[in-house]
């Protein structure tokens, strides 16, 4: 096997890699918010309240922190 | 660190970043024009002597629409939203103020000294990277101030988490930087010739097809990452802001990013179809250009739904109108792209002047809209005066879609032409046409390409006016607008 098929195995199984990596992705996603870990559809609101004196809508965890004591 | 109500954001940066936008964009359209007029008419060639010839010209075109009008737009949209979604004022920090205007200045007399550079037939030959090395290291010193000044900005944020449009910057940061360096490795020719070539002038480190794939790896990325991830950064962030509306779905908007992350680095290699590299490399090529369809759409729908229910901001607000006609021109231009990129399309394709029928809807419908409409925005909060006046954004609105139709259909006719004419073989397998038979049959749809850039240029120039007597003579704002930009 040459230099260049190699490469050619090697390209065509980090698609395969990557495509897993990115449907896990959206599954943990959807999965996160469903079981009530995450509220991602909140951060939208950044854009629309960012005045330099308005709270901020979170913290690194989109969790709210409500949310967070139900969880506990 | 504690909020403080007196404090402000600071423009200071965003502005002067906004007037070189100003600047850059009518000196690259003015050109683009005048070499559009020279493909046309081709007598426009003699008219500064070797300084105005078609082949000086357009590489001084696309460097001062790149580098010059996007990036000034990139980074004055940059320095105004990077503060309010992370909730962090610049002039918090002494240090982050000193970067941001460090980064401009080197910028503005960087990009100056380039134009003149170009102008004088300076240049390393690689379409997108001309610029000779000692451009390209004050290009990357001007890219690590602004990696400083984004980075600073995030370490002192008061907004813990990143919204979408900051992935975005950051991506055309990282992005850059990695396809700038590799492919601008060069060896000033003294050096590879015992002494007996120039310091100034470089050759390329890689040779062959080798420096055709890196060379396209980074051309067609400088497009991922110059025209599309940063503009989509403006997209959700002014869209929303503009209309009022969160964005419709966040978890899609983070999908989409790693979808473009992913597939994006990858489809470079359309540029090379047909050509010296492997053919499995070319294959991936076509193949990634066609999925990347789907992180393309998934952005432009997302900002479309964005609008549900608030379909009347379309025809009461100008603003909301550019935004929504650039997210129907992403869409457009990123189907059409793929749809160059298959293989059998390509053959057709491939060299002629559809390839800047598509990067043209994909600039001017996209890219300069969106810049555009975010200047706009920015105005009245920046200045604290109202939009000048809507009727003339109107009629630009009107006057520049007039243009970009009329430019990407004739190419579209042009190129496909140009395509077949140069295919056709008569009974015994020879060739019908001669290059001049295409040129003579495709000088109209030169002549209308020149008519788009002019009624463009002119809108272009309507933009520039509309901003120049906001920021000098229009209404006083007493306080700064929510959503709607105010307009008189």
């Amino acid at each position: 096997m040459g230099l260049r098929e190699l490469q050619g195995y090697a390209s065509f199984f980090m698609t395969i890699f990557l495509v897993v990596m990115l449907y896990g992705y959206i599954v943990y996603l959807y999965r996160s918010e469903k079981k009530g870990e995450k509220d991602y559809e909140k951060l939208g609101k950044i854009a629309l309240d960012d005045e330099l004196d308005s709270t901020p809508v979170n913290t690194s965890d989109p969790l709210p922190s409500d949310e967070k004591e139900q969880n506990r | 660190m504690q909020s403080n109500a007196a404090l402000e954001y600071d423009y200071s940066v965003a502005k002067l970043f906004t007037y070189t936008t100003i600047l850059f964009g009518f000196l690259g359209m003015t050109i683009g024009t005048l070499i559009a007029s020279q493909m046309a008419f081709p007598e426009l060639n003699y008219l500064l002597g070797e300084y105005g010839t078609f082949s000086r010209l357009r590489p001084l075109h696309t460097n001062i629409v790149i580098y010059g009008f996007t990036l000034s737009g990139i980074w004055a949209t940059f320095y105004y939203s990077a503060q309010r979604v992370l909730k962090v004022s610049m002039a918090e920090s002494k240090f982050l103020m000193f970067m941001g205007k460090f980064h401009f200045w080197l910028y503005f007399f960087g990009a100056l000294a380039a134009v003149v550079s170009l102008l004088l037939g300076i240049t390393q030959s690689k379409e997108y990277a001309q610029l000779e090395w000692p451009f390209d290291i004050v290009i990357v010193l001007i890219w690590v101030s602004w990696g400083i000044g984004m980075f600073g900005l995030i370490g002192i944020r008061r907004e813990k988490a990143l919204y979408i449009s900051m992935w975005y910057y950051i991506a055309c940061f990282l992005g850059i930087a990695m396809l700038y360096l590799f492919n601008n490795m060069a060896v000033p020719t003294y050096f590879t010739s015992g002494g007996l070539g120039s310091i100034m002038h470089s050759v390329s480190m890689y040779s062959g097809t080798n420096d055709a794939l890196v060379q396209w790896w980074f051309g067609h990325n400088a497009v991922a990452f110059g025209f599309t991830v940063p503009i989509v950064a403006m997209i959700y962030y002014f869209l929303p802001k503009e209309s009022g509306q969160a964005v419709y779905s966040y978890k899609l908007s983070l999908l989409s990013f790693w979808g473009l992350m992913f597939i994006y680095l990858w489809a470079g290699s359309h540029h090379l179809l047909w050509s010296t590299v492997p053919d499995w490399m070319q294959t991936m090529g076509s193949i990634f250009s066609v999925v990347l369809i789907l992180p393309s759409w998934g952005s432009a729908i997302n900002m479309l739904l964005t609008m549900k229910g608030e379909w009347n901001q379309l025809t009461e607000n100008p603003l909301i109108k550019f935004m929504v006609l650039a997210s129907t021109f992403y869409m457009l231009s990123t189907l059409e792209g793929p749809i160059q990129a298959i293989k059998s399309v390509n053959a057709i394709a491939h060299f002629t002047d559809w390839i800047p029928g598509h990067v043209h809807d994909g600039v001017l419908g996209w890219v300069v809209f969106m810049i555009m409409a975010a200047l706009y925005h920015m105005a009245p909060r920046m200045f604290k005066r109202e939009i000048y006046s809507k009727k003339m954004m109107e009629a630009q609105f009107w006057l520049q879609t007039t243009a970009v139709v009329l430019y990407f259909t004739s190419m579209w006719i042009a190129g496909i032409t140009q395509g077949m004419m140069w295919r056709a073989v008569d009974e015994y397998g020879n060739l019908m046409y001669s290059f001049i038979d295409t040129v003579e049959v495709l000088h109209p749809y030169y002549a209308i390409r020149a008519l788009a850039g002019v009624l463009y240029l002119t809108g272009f120039l309507m933009f520039a006016f509309n901003m120049i007597k906001t920021m000098t003579s229009s209404r006083q704002l007493t306080e700064e607008p929510q959503f709607r930009s105010p307009m008189a």
